[in-house]
């Protein structure tokens, strides 16, 4: 007896089917040649460590590769951010790591920026499970510090 | 460890009548019923331990050593006789070598700041092992990169066993102090620490013994271990948090200078200078934790009255129990000794597919608190080459059923990543 009985159920809200298949099967994980940014970030708490290696080309991303280890909510959350970032402009990249922010935060995104997102809205289910929205959050806050730094 | 006449216990080792003293473990998580298995964090308080606390709060409070009026007077007697709980809980020769801080973390950072500043040198090491707590590493390794000293590890083989033939020539005659965990937090390890004062002694070297896993589950006779010095916390053995222990031999502590400095420590102040206040006060500063040293007190007594040779025990065969249903699950891997009766009441596990925290996210839905991470011992979680583990430790009031629980509980969460 699966869920039911024992309250699983309760963590679908976490664990979205969208996300267990990032998690299982993450997405742009191959090496970029040549990345323009290239860094690692960690949660020393838990662990959980990525690599993130981007090529900016005048201000787009013309490839990504995450790839490291981690609890299924910070590798599902690290393949749907490379998947949204492939070909965006880093401006639109930005505003996507602002607007994930803010949905985890459990403040309100426009309709356009829920277009915008589209399966990584899924991750707003960690707002239910305060502990976790720092593994949702570590490869988009490290992803972007590492864009500042190179736009700077 | 030895036999002692006070670890024998006056009251019948029943399970169901120490759980029904606990009043959090009639509390549901997630509408189900709790089972606590973080003890190695901090463990539940009795009602015994919570009463103590309310009833100073309401019959006694006043400030200690200050006063001539009955409530001061009543409030210095119930601290004093505290300390001397504690002193024959540990068999301590005198109850002045017992001096209160806040928690091990204090205890350790105490003998940091004064015996070893005062005498470790450059050149000189302090050998600690691969498996101690941060609060038993970072100290010493600050002290050392300010003198210039040493830090040197105490290896252990894969199973977390101390490695001898190493131990004797990492402890030389350079080494001042040898500081290591009575009992591992992640490994459940028991180190021979009677051993190792030993091999200190020999080098004429001091030995401290991190406690805070040890005390609160089985008999700890300071003088049969030959130890220097002990911490531990009243936190992790059924008292509150924010008080801790450390006992010291009484010839050093004469020796060091004070920790902190101000009220209640000095026994006299002129406007150009102090004169230091005898043991134990020296080292305790300003208004002390009296309510916390009250419930300490009343934490010790209720332990005594169990026995700790019977609390070992029971730890011992619930731990045994354990460690055969969590090996039975095919995907499970235990960290530290394989043989139970070489460990203490913590299994510390990874398993194959499922992160610890998504584990500990999916016990916590079926009522079940382990903890995951590194267990604030970074360097000895990341030697067996994984980054985070799960860890479930047991207490007085754990039971077989709790820990089917958790196997269940593990089953449930393999079921529900791999629909
Ligand atoms: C072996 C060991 N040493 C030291 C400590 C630190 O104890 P405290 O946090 O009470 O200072 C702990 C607590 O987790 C421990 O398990």
């Amino acid at each position: 007896m699966m869920g039911g009985m024992s309250g699983l159920n309760e963590m679908d809200e976490l664990y979205e089917a969208i996300i267990l298949d990032h998690y299982r099967s993450p997405r742009n994980t191959a090496a970029v040649e040549n990345p323009d940014i290239d860094l690692e970030v960690n949660n020393p708490f838990c662990g959980d460590e990525f690599h993130i290696q981007l090529k900016v080309d005048d201000c787009s991303i013309s490839g990504v590769s995450i790839t490291g280890r981690g609890c299924a909510i910070s590798q599902a959350s690290a393949s749907l951010l490379a998947e949204l970032v492939d070909g965006k402009s880093t401006e639109e990249v930005q505003a996507a790591v602002d607007c994930v922010r803010r949905l985890l935060k459990g403040e309100e995104i426009s309709n356009e920026e829920a277009d915008i997102l589209g399966d990584i809205e899924a991750l707003g289910g960690v707002r239910k499970f305060p502990v976790r929205i720092k593994c949702a959050l570590l490869s988009w806050v490290g992803l972007d510090d590492g864009l500042k730094e190179h736009l700077a | 460890m030895s036999e002692s006449t006070l670890s024998a216990g006056t009251r019948v080792f029943d399970p169901d009548a120490i759980r029904a003293d606990f009043p959090i473990l009639q509390r549901k998580i997630h509408g189900q019923e709790l089972v606590y298995l973080d003890n190695a964090a901090t463990t539940q308080k009795p009602k015994q331990v919570i009463k103590s606390l309310t009833d100073y709060y309401e019959q006694t409070n006043a400030n200690v050593h200050r006063g001539v009026h009955t409530l001061s007077m009543e409030a210095t007697n119930g601290y004093e006789v505290a300390r001397t709980k504690v002193a024959k809980f540990i068999n301590a020769p005198r109850s002045e070598e017992v001096i209160w801080t806040r928690n091990t973390s204090e205890s350790l950072n105490l003998v940091a700041a004064t015996w070893a500043e005062a005498n470790i040198s450059e050149g000189d090491n302090i050998v600690i092992t691969a498996m101690e707590h941060h609060s038993n590493i970072v100290p010493w390794q600050q002290l050392a990169f300010k003198k210039g000293a040493e830090i040197r590890y105490l290896s252990h083989n894969d199973d977390g066993v101390i490695n001898f033939v190493d131990a004797s020539s990492v402890i030389d005659s350079r080494t001042k102090l040898v500081s290591v965990t009575h009992m591992s937090n992640v490994l459940g390890t028991i180190n021979p620490v009677a051993k190792l004062a030993e091999l200190a002694h020999d080098v004429g070297a001091v030995i401290l013994v991190d406690a805070a896993q040890s005390v609160p589950h089985m008999p700890v006779d300071v003088q049969a271990i030959d130890a220097d010095f002990l911490a531990f916390s009243a936190h992790k053995m059924l008292g509150p948090t924010g008080i801790g222990v450390l006992w010291g031999r009484l010839d050093l502590l004469e020796e060091m200078p004070p920790y902190m400095f101000g009220g209640d420590m000095i026994l006299e102040v002129t406007y150009e200078g102090a004169k230091w206040n005898d043991l134990p006060y020296k080292f305790e500063a300003g208004t002390p934790n009296i309510a916390d040293a009250f419930a300490t007190g009343a934490a010790v007594d209720y332990l005594s009255d169990l026995g700790m040779e019977n609390v070992w025990q029971h730890e011992q065969e619930l731990t045994a129990y354990a460690m055969e249903q969590i090996l039975s699950l095919d995907n499970v891997k235990v960290l530290g000794p394989q043989d139970s009766s070489q460990r203490g009441g913590v299994i510390s596990f990874v398993h194959d597919t499922i992160h610890p925290h998504d584990l500990g996210t999916a016990l916590d839905q079926q009522g079940i608190a382990i903890r995951t991470g590194h267990h604030c011992a970074m360097p000895l979680v990341r030697s067996y080459d994984v980054v985070a583990a799960a860890r479930a430790s047991f207490y007085i009031y754990n039971t077989r059923s709790e820990v089917d629980a958790l196997v269940n509980g593990i089953s449930e969460t393999e079921g529900y990543f791999n629909r």
